[in-house]
């Protein structure tokens, strides 16, 4: 119990005295995920929205795909994203396995699910008048897209804090891919799991307790969007 | 050649025919009222003319050129020279300001003024600001006539624009619908109230079943046999 206490201080310590090492993981952690939800938002937003206002054969399936792989498991597209970058793999060419550009492009993949479902989700709630009142005032078929997206522009922002809030929180894809780096690809979850096993407890809850306040804000940002 | 031209336009739901041999020419600044019992199939129609649906069957001409075969970007370009007021509209989040430059701001264009004088006429003004969520039914109505009267279009086409409204209300969007014909703007015109088509119809086409009974200019359709009569009371 004394261990923790004096840990703990000592955690609180190394934040309020802006530790290098503890500013650096953090701000390493935050550039990581909100480039991917950033990234992913941009290619799964129109994607969704396309998969929603469109009808084809096997739309149902899909749909039920998606929501399937809201729980992907973050080690098996930690091992998926590995198997695509490693020397062999099909973008192998680019060398980006153990970089950020890497832990990049798995945690897209880990958040895609998510964001393109939560997506096909927040439009469906708008009424085909309103994308027949938008057609018929001239707009095209961009322009609707555009327009019903921000009909539900809270659930829409709502989405992309999860997928946030999930690519940051994630150990799986940052360590098999980023292989935790230090000083180049270690982040508050890979550093949190590292220091904990190596005894340094206070940088572990140092970094703990940042993460667990970074997830608060956003939980409480979302829940302020929903309730709109 | 007429300005628009309607030929033998049919449209079927799931086999069910509800709007069957629909021809009729029209030319710019004519009004016409399509008056017709409910389910008739009037929405339908201007739904087909705005290009929102296509036609089971038949042809809809612009300046003689077919429109439903043309590829989606010239059909946005001839959507783009009507406009039309749905039945219940419905507004945009946003403000009223929003809501009624939407059309002028996706064309790229930007006029305040106009979005100014078209709540004027609709007796809206000062409305600018208001948030479109919180108007009554009879505004989001007159909202929804301004939005499609600042695009100034070719062909305005209303469903039963009028019919949440108060008398008064009511008067000064016929008065506004008679003005647009003496500028050329062909008025499509779908409502059931005999007299607003009487006052304002240039011509009237009467649908019964999604079949077009009788056109004429109203006086005409209107002194029908007592027979017809009898069936044009009901509604
Ligand atoms: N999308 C649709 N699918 C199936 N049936 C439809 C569809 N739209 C309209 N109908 C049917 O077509 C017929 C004509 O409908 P329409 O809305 O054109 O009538 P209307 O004359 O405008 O009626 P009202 O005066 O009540 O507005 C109705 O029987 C209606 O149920
Ligand atoms: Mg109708």
């Amino acid at each position: 119990m004394e261990e923790i206490w004096s840990g703990l201080l000592q955690a609180f310590e190394l934040i309020i005295t802006l530790d290098p090492e503890v500013v650096g993981i953090t701000a390493r952690s935050l550039y990581i995920s909100l480039a991917s939800v950033f990234l992913s938002s941009l290619i799964d937003i129109p994607l969704g929205a396309m998969i929603e206002s469109r009808e084809f054969w096997g739309k149902r399936g899909i749909i039920s795909l998606i929501h399937t792989l809201y729980s992907l498991p973050t080690v098996t597209v930690g091992l998926l994203v590995y198997l695509i970058l490693s020397r062999n793999g099909p973008l192998g060419s680019l060398e980006i396995l153990y970089t950020p550009a890497g832990m990049i492009l798995g945690q897209m993949i880990l958040i895609t699910p998510i964001m393109i479902g939560l997506t096909i989700s927040a439009l469906g709630e708008v009424s085909p008048q309103v994308k027949d009142t938008a057609k018929s005032l001239g707009a095209s078929e961009l322009q609707i897209m555009i327009t019903t997206i921000n009909e539900v522009r809270s659930a829409m922002l709502a989405a992309v804090l999860l997928g946030f809030g999930r690519a940051l929180s994630e150990v799986g894809v940052a360590m098999m891919i980023g292989g935790n780096i230090r000083g180049y690809t270690r982040v508050l979850t890979t550093a949190i799991s590292l220091e904990t096993s190596m005894g340094n407890l206070e940088l572990s809850m140092a970094l703990g307790i940042i993460l667990l306040s970074i997830s608060l804000l956003v939980n409480l940002a979302m829940n302020r969007l929903q309730g709109r | 050649m007429s300005f628009l031209e309607l030929e033998a336009l049919g449209k079927a739901y799931g086999g069910v025919d509800v709007l069957q041999g629909i021809s009729i020419n029209l030319s710019r600044g004519e009004i016409l009222g399509i008056i017709g019992p409910t389910g008739s199939g009037k929405t339908t129609l201007l739904r087909l003319v705005n290009l929102l649906e296509a036609p089971s069957s038949g042809s809809i001409r612009l300046d003689g050129i077919a429109l439903n075969d043309l590829p989606e970007k010239e059909k946005l370009s001839a959507r783009r020279r009507m406009a039309m007021v749905f039945q219940k509209p419905v507004m945009f989040k946003g403000s009223v300001q929003e809501n009624v430059s939407y059309g002028l701001k996706i064309r790229g264009k930007k006029d305040q003024k106009i979005v100014r004088s078209a709540l004027e006429a609709v007796n809206l003004s000062g409305y600018q600001s208001r948030d479109a969520s919180s108007l009554s039914g009879g505004e989001i109505q007159r909202v929804a006539l301004a939005r499609a009267l600042v695009l100034q279009p070719e062909i305005l086409l209303l469903d039963e624009p009028t019919a949440n409204l108060d008398p008064k209300s009511a008067a000064a969007i016929d008065s506004i619908i008679q003005s647009l014909a003496g500028q050329s703007t062909l008025v499509i015109l779908a409502t059931h109230n005999m007299l607003q088509c009487k006052r304002l119809a240039s011509r009237v086409a009467v649908l019964m079943k999604g079949r077009m009974v009788a056109v004429g200019e109203p006086e005409e359709v209107f002194d029908l046999g007592q027979e017809q009569l009898d069936i044009a009371v009901p509604w």
